[in-house]
């Protein structure tokens, strides 16, 4: 046996080789402990979180209820038209009130004792709360001192850029555009360019594993052209396509940045086993790409923002992917694809067609939950082990090419620093 | 008689005579042998060339939302799918099993059937218990054809929003 077995296969505590981060503890990903804790320093304190699309909800009263971590919000349109979102849970007794996924309303009632609220979040009726007159008695009610404006739902921060909306539960938190920093604003601004967006729909799917390795998959340039073969054949996504790796000064958002070779064949620079030469779609009009003018270069750019969503544009498909943790061993992925409003009837179909390559049942994607499922499967097993992820070195720096794993070393770098303090 | 969009209208069913519903049933009682046989090859020759498959969470369908967790529009994407599951797609492998429920006749005319039934699939991982994968419902429109009753389209609206996972496989 080449390694020692460790005193414990379960340790108490997460400890790292080395001041590094390219060897990354199992137990980062196996205790709930640690998932708490992430919790409350990433998704709900510092970091604005992914809430959905202003596409979502274009009028008046129209609401969405999603998840800023594991807390239930609903992101809703006021009357004035403001963006608001609330949490989902009643100040009265807790309950987490709103149970359709969409729709549109007035305002807030929650069920139980009928609690009344704005679609701001402002208590505005309270049952009985003046008592119930019974014999000229006032029998019960509510203390007179109790006050309407101090027991309203729990009002988030809300940013919104691009019709995108982030949401955070941090009243200090830095302005978004601080937040993502200049370098991957750029790669947002390029999507989300002000063009009114047109949603097109949702995928949902469970990963049973633990939500970081989503973010990981998407920093990871290595594995596409191995896992994906499909990628690799068509040119998608090539070891020698043009590339960059780029990354916010903290090393918490990242975007991964891929123009379409046309140079060469695929089998002169895939050197990999899963290559299949002799693949031919059937019906090319899975791939039938035309470039669009905003892309400025790029067929492809990932973009991680840390900790609760993926930005994708891939050729002509562009969707949002919203982290929705459940627990240290499984989250939930939400996609929602969208268009832009002045898409052609063509280019909307064509969107449509290559979102087959994408999400629960994708060409390239189903097989990245499967991934998820299984390294988690291995860290279960033996939270004393640890990753490696060392290719292009141990350092974090940004890149000018695909074969490094430094995104994923910049990620734990600045996990350390938030984790450790 | 008149009927609305398939699955879409009210519960109205029309007859249809004894031997063409039970050529009905036989395919649609081939389809889930074929699907669950795990010889995928099976699967696009229950379609006509020029055919739609479409697998859909029902929450897109009934908002009008256009996107599909898969959306083919020929028997070449088909068999392009069912390359991706056998060549190209890395997945943890399981057996399906389809339960069907009897089709419901929406309308009919010269050469083509509107229908629609129920199903649940179970999912059974190699080292695990037997789940319910995706339960849904399909709306179809069946042809006849040289070679006896195809699909033309085939929706599979499904309610199992929250996917466990992955589909792979043809539903």
């Amino acid at each position: 046996m080449d390694r020692p077995e460790p005193a414990a296969v379960f340790p108490e505590l997460l400890s790292w080789e080395s001041a590094g981060t390219s060897r990354i503890p199992f137990a980062a990903y196996t205790s709930d402990a640690l998932h708490r804790r992430e919790l409350e320093r990433f998704f709900y304190r510092s970091h604005w979180c992914y809430v959905g699309l202003e596409a979502e909800i274009p009028n008046p009263g129209d609401f969405k209820r999603t998840v800023v971590g594991e807390r239930s919000v609903i992101l809703v349109r006021a009357q004035d038209g403001e963006i608001h979102v609330v949490e989902n849970v009643c100040a009265h007794r807790g309950m987490s009130f709103c149970r359709e996924r969409h729709g549109n309303r007035k305002d807030f009632t929650c069920p139980y004792h009928q609690w009344n609220y704005s679609l701001k979040g402002d208590l505005q009726g309270v049952p009985f709360r003046r008592g119930v007159k019974q014999g000229g008695v006032v029998q019960g009610g509510m203390p007179a001192d109790f006050k309407p404006a101090d027991n309203g739902l729990t009002k988030l921060k809300v940013a919104a850029r691009g019709g995108v909306v982030f949401a955070s539960f941090d009243p200090d938190i830095e302005p978004l555009e601080a937040f993502l920093g200049p370098t991957i604003l750029r790669y947002f601004d390029r999507l989300f360019d002000g063009r009114a967006l047109k949603l097109l729909g949702y995928n949902r799917q469970r990963i049973p594993g633990n939500w970081k390795l989503m973010q990981e998959n998407i920093k990871d340039p290595y594995h596409p052209g191995l896992l994906h073969t499909w990628f690799v054949t068509f040119g998608l996504w090539r070891a020698d396509n043009k590339s960059q790796l780029l990354m916010d000064e903290r090393c918490r958002h990242a975007a991964m940045i891929s123009t379409r070779g046309q140079s060469g064949a695929a089998a002169d620079v895939t050197q990999v086993a899963s290559f299949k030469a002799d693949m031919k779609l059937e019906d090319p009009r899975f791939l039938d790409i035309v470039p669009e003018p905003w892309w400025g270069g790029p067929t492809a750019v990932m973009t991680t923002v840390f900790p609760s969503v993926i930005f994708q544009q891939q050729v002509n498909s562009v969707s949002t992917r919203h982290i929705q943790p459940d627990g240290h061993g499984a989250f939930d992925f939400v996609w929602t694809h969208f268009g832009f409003a002045d898409d052609t009837p063509e280019m909307t179909e064509r969107r449509l067609r290559q979102a087959n390559l994408f999400g629960p049942a994708g060409f390239v994607s189903a097989d990245d939950g499967e991934v998820i499922e299984l390294s988690q499967h291995g860290f279960e097993q033996k939270p004393f082990h640890r990753t490696l992820a060392e290719l292009g070195g141990t350092d974090v720096a940004d890149a000018d090419h695909m074969v490094t794993e430094t995104l994923i070393r910049g990620m734990y770098r600045y996990w350390r620093e938030v984790m450790e303090a | 008689m008149t009927a609305a969009a398939p699955g879409d209208g009210a519960a109205t069913s029309v007859a249809i005579d004894f031997a063409r519903y039970h050529a009905l049933v036989q395919l649609y009682a081939e389809y889930a042998y074929a699907v669950d046989s795990g010889n995928w090859d099976l699967w696009p020759g229950f379609f006509v060339d020029d055919c739609r498959y479409r697998l859909v969470p029902r929450e897109n369908h009934e908002r009008g939302l256009p996107l599909a967790t898969l959306s083919f529009e020929s028997k070449g994407m088909l068999r392009d799918r069912v390359y991706g599951i056998r060549e190209t797609l890395f997945h943890d492998p399981y057996y399906q099993r389809h339960v069907v429920g009897a089709p419901l006749v929406r309308a009919t005319s010269a050469g083509r059937i509107e229908s629609e039934a129920n199903y649940a699939v179970f999912r059974t991982k190699l080292d695990g218990p037997s789940t319910v994968f995706n339960v849904g419902r399909y709306l179809d429109i069946v042809v006849d054809t040289a070679e006896g009753l195809k699909f033309a389209s085939r929706t599979v609206v499904f309610d199992s929003e929250m996917i466990p996972n992955s589909i792979i496989y043809p539903l």
